[in-house]
């Protein structure tokens, strides 16, 4: 077996079963650290998959940035020191079934497509081509990006102050 | 055929990386599903995202959606960012107004 395919069955396992771990774990914390190494693996299988920017994009912003604001909406939302993060979890049976019979469904369409595949092509890296791409044929879409992380910025700024203000408001 | 049977299965293709992001599609789709937390919730919708990603890079590499998968997938990740940042913003607001952030207790828009 060659380097690779074990790299691959090694990183698919860590990320599934640790997603599956974030699924059905009752403690919202170890749900937020599982997903930590979900989030780990899957920027491993993006290297396997020769996306180098992409994976380095993954871990900065997914477990750099959302991972940690997951993490203190948990600590700002836990009700006092007696609330021992426990997650509510309901509709076990029919919801198990719902998203089995979708990954099954999907399962089946992956594997009975016939894709054209072609000999894949070696990038050394990407990337030199992600920018010339980000320059040239999307640059409308990356102007626009940055807008909507400017708005959604200012959007969460003024939703956090006008929260702070109205509680200063009834203090008083 | 049983030499090509085996290389099929030892050598990561097209579709491995398309079932491991169908088994974590349906692991996202369980957490939204069962999961009451509004926290919970969203951590299945990155999932789900995630696995998104996973198939438009593998498309990228096997297929002759080149560059561009990947380009898409990183406008996705950029998407989920400004997503999770509101959605936090939200999620205080709702826990300072209901005092909780269990989804069922929130439910004055229901009617």
């Amino acid at each position: 077996m060659e380097l690779t395919t074990i790299l691959f069955y090694l990183f698919s396992l860590i990320t599934i079963s640790s997603a599956a771990i974030m699924v059905f774990s009752k403690n919202i914390v170890h749900s937020a650290f599982a997903l930590m190494f979900t989030l780990v693996g899957v920027a491993a299988l993006y290297v396997l998959l020769y996306a180098d920017f992409l994976a380095a994009t993954q871990l900065l912003v997914y477990v750099g940035g959302i991972l940690i604001l997951f993490l203190f909406g948990l600590m700002l939302t836990s009700q006092g020191r007696d609330m021992d993060f426990k997650s509510i979890t309901v509709n076990l049976l029919p919801a198990s079934l719902l998203s089995s019979a979708a990954a099954i469904l999907l399962i089946y369409a992956f594997g009975t497509a016939e894709w054209t595949i072609i000999s894949p092509i070696e990038h050394s890296d990407t990337v030199h081509g992600l920018g010339m791409m980000l320059m040239s044929d999307y640059v409308l879409p990356f102007i626009i990006a940055g807008v909507l992380l400017l708005i959604a910025i200012i959007g969460a700024i003024v939703m956090a102050t006008r929260l702070s203000s109205r509680l200063k408001k009834e203090s008083n | 055929m049983d030499i090509m049977m085996i290389q099929m299965i030892t050598e990561p293709g097209l579709t491995h990386f398309l079932v491991v992001s169908a088994i974590l599609f349906g692991l996202g789709l369980m957490a939204i599903l069962t999961k009451r937390n509004v926290i919970m919730v969203l951590m299945g919708v990155e999932l789900i995202l995630n696995s998104a990603n996973i198939n438009l890079v593998a498309f990228s590499r096997f297929t002759e959606l080149s560059l561009d998968g990947h380009m898409i997938s990183l406008f996705v990740i950029i998407m989920a960012a400004a997503e999770a940042a509101v959605a936090l913003a939200i999620v205080l607001n709702i826990y300072n107004r209901f005092n909780s952030i269990n989804l069922d207790d929130i439910s004055l828009m229901k009617g």
